[in-house]
């Protein structure tokens, strides 16, 4: 069986990053909103309906679609800024908005029936059984698997279900079953599900304690760094702990997710599209992993070798990982 | 009406002998209306408590208790997923769905939607109750505003988690088996040496999160004791308390007077400072706050 081409999907925080992964050859860009509707609600992130109305005449200009993420959990009380964009995605004639909440999956089917649909990662779907019923009852039709399943077990999947799978292919990667987690609001009060955050920055403060860089977050430290140490990010997952009297990165190392390696495996397991996480990076990391993964999916579409560590030098901690899709990983 | 009370499933990999008891003492001895069975966090475990099952799930009703089966939280396999249409299709006992497969297998029938699937609003609530539904035990992170909105909204029972460590979030990767140098598929059922989670510090020895195989929690113990009052008020119908390896039919005591009026938040909080000894109290999330927070 001929797989056919990975679609490539990549991320635009803003408009200069929607530019950059159009122009470095994205097939669709996935953006959202300027509030708490999408899970990457970062200060100066996102779009306004104006930047979203000109970000999608740019992208269709060149052929490139464009998807809205609404992928947060709507508030009780408080509907109407999730309903307002998934009505102004329809409006903006999105190719699809990306959905967790089944109250909203519900609403858009109910309101906007010729509004593409795609269940988000944030819903967490992992089985066919969950994955058909979300078809069945929302008319999805394309899942964002979790990154808890390995090739193999995506390759099962694409077998019982009648929807399109996207898998995440390179960037940052969630340790935890997405939309699943509430570590980030036990911390901060602030949680991807209800504010679209996680570890937000402004719960974030570095020390220098005996010599050393300390990170916090909240009123937890999260790790500590040697001078000779690069400091990253304090991710609460990956952070290191002492468990049973060791320290580690006990959930997670510093690490970024990438499949490059393996394109044809995931290509022979029916994935449909491959995404790349990252709507916080600016416009040369965008331009440069986009790049770097239309030329590797063109090679591998055309049977040519993929040239592998070319993204070494923007991966978390200069490590990569590929993450649940191998087993050991688990 | 008077406000239900709810045993949770044992999340933690506790020892069967050592489990049947727990649930005979808890048949036997404790106010709880429901009683909430099965493994919800790592499959593999499932097999060592199943013989047991039957004799548990009689006296519990024996007891007086309604029993619901629990499914699994997270589901990645065929063989995960047969054990939860097995479950759906047992057409006794009520089941609480802790993932959309289960939502899915128990559509049209009636069942609970456990506190693993996500219901953040009103048209999640709606959407459910209309599949069949009668209980929601709503996520441990929603604040108070949330669960008021959603009480006023809700024409079945809601149950609000009020006492237990905080199931934060859960992985394909189990923690407990790295935290050995181990390999989740040769685990040595590690997990079984820590009934109330492992303890997991931060760097400078901070007390932090409590790891349970592929699951972390807080490690505070999350308790609404002083909220009851307010959640009834909002038409909270039940509350759910999570199992640990401490005396849960004197905890269900506290909870039970403190319901019916017979003793106040106050006096309940001071017996249950006696009976939880290996974690302090939060109820964060409640104020809309950070979940460790303790606001008094």
């Amino acid at each position: 069986m001929t797989a056919s081409r990975l679609e490539l999907i990549c991320p635009a925080g803003n408009p200069a990053a929607l530019k950059a992964a159009v122009d470095a050859g994205a097939d669709v860009v996935y953006a959202g909103f300027a509030d708490e509707t999408n899970a990457r609600n970062f200060p100066g992130l996102n779009f306004s309906r104006r930047e979203m109305e000109e970000g999608i005449a740019y992208a269709r200009q060149r052929g490139c679609g464009v998807f809205i993420a609404i992928n947060t959990y709507a508030e009780a009380g408080n509907p109407g800024p999730w309903r307002r964009a998934i009505d102004d995605a329809a409006a903006l004639t999105a190719d699809a908005v990306i959905l967790a909440d089944i109250g909203l999956l519900d609403y858009a089917l109910q309101t906007q029936p010729g509004l593409r649909r795609h269940l988000s990662v944030q819903a967490s779907a992992s089985n066919a059984e969950a994955i058909n019923f979300y078809h069945r009852a929302f008319g999805v039709k394309r899942v964002v698997l979790p990154r808890v399943l390995t090739v193999k077990e995506i390759a099962d999947l694409n077998a019982r279900i009648p929807v399109e799978t996207e898998v995440f292919a390179f960037g940052g990667m969630c340790v935890m079953a997405e939309g699943r987690c509430s570590l980030s609001s036990y911390v901060t009060g602030r949680s991807p599900n209800t504010d679209g955050v996680c570890s937000p920055a402004s719960h974030v403060r570095y020390e220098k304690r005996d010599g050393k860089l300390v990170s916090r977050l909240g009123d937890f430290t999260l790790n500590e760094f040697s001078e000779n140490e690069a400091a990253g990010y304090p991710t609460l997952c990956k952070g290191r702990f002492v468990a049973r009297g060791d320290a580690s990165y006990l959930f997670e190392e510093p690490a970024s997710l990438n499949v490059m390696a393996m394109l044809s495996e995931l290509a022979a397991a029916g994935v449909s599209a491959l995404k790349i996480e990252g709507r916080q990076r600016g416009r040369a990391y965008v331009s440069r992993v986009v790049s770097a993964f239309r030329q590797a999916i063109d090679a591998t579409a055309q049977g040519e070798p993929v040239v592998s560590g070319c993204l070494d030098s923007v991966t978390e901690g200069q490590r990569d990982t590929t993450g649940a899709y191998d087993k050991t990983w688990h | 009406m008077t406000a239900k009370l709810s045993l949770g499933p044992v999340l933690f990999n506790w020892d069967a002998e050592v489990k049947r008891d727990f649930y005979f003492h808890i048949a036997d001895e404790a106010p709880f209306d429901t009683v909430y069975l099965g493994e919800v966090v790592c499959s593999k475990r499932t097999p060592f408590f199943e013989p047991f099952l039957p004799e548990v799930i009689e006296r519990l009703q024996r007891g007086g208790k309604e029993v619901v089966l629990s499914t699994l939280a997270l589901i990645m396999s065929e063989r995960e997923l047969d054990s939860v249409r097995a479950l759906a299709g047992n057409g006794g006992l009520t089941i609480e769905a802790n993932d959309m497969a289960a939502v899915s297998l128990l559509a049209g029938r009636d069942h609970v939607i456990g506190p693993f699937v996500n219901v953040y609003n009103e048209g999640s609530l709606e959407f459910l109750e209309n599949q069949g539904a009668r209980r929601v035990s709503l996520p441990w992170e929603l604040p108070s505003r949330s669960l008021s909105a959603l009480a006023s909204f809700a024409t079945r029972e809601l149950e609000v988690q009020a006492f237990g460590r905080a199931p934060l979030a859960i992985s394909a990767r189990c923690y407990h088996a790295r935290s050995h140098g181990l390999h989740k598929d040769g685990c040595q059922f590690v997990c079984i040496q820590d009934p109330n989670g492992m303890e997991v510090q931060t760097l400078d020895g901070k007390s932090f999160l409590s790891v349970n195989g592929p699951q972390t929690l807080s490690h505070s113990v999350l308790n609404l004791i002083s909220e009851l009052e307010e959640l009834q008020a909002m038409g909270i119908d039940a509350f759910r308390l999570w199992p640990h390896m401490i005396d849960m039919a004197k905890v269900a005591e506290v909870f039970r007077d403190v319901l019916d009026g017979t003793e106040t938040a106050d006096e309940g909080q001071r017996r249950l400072d006696r009976l939880v000894d290996f974690a302090p109290f939060s109820n964060g999330f409640y104020y809309g706050q950070e979940g460790a927070a303790l606001v008094s």
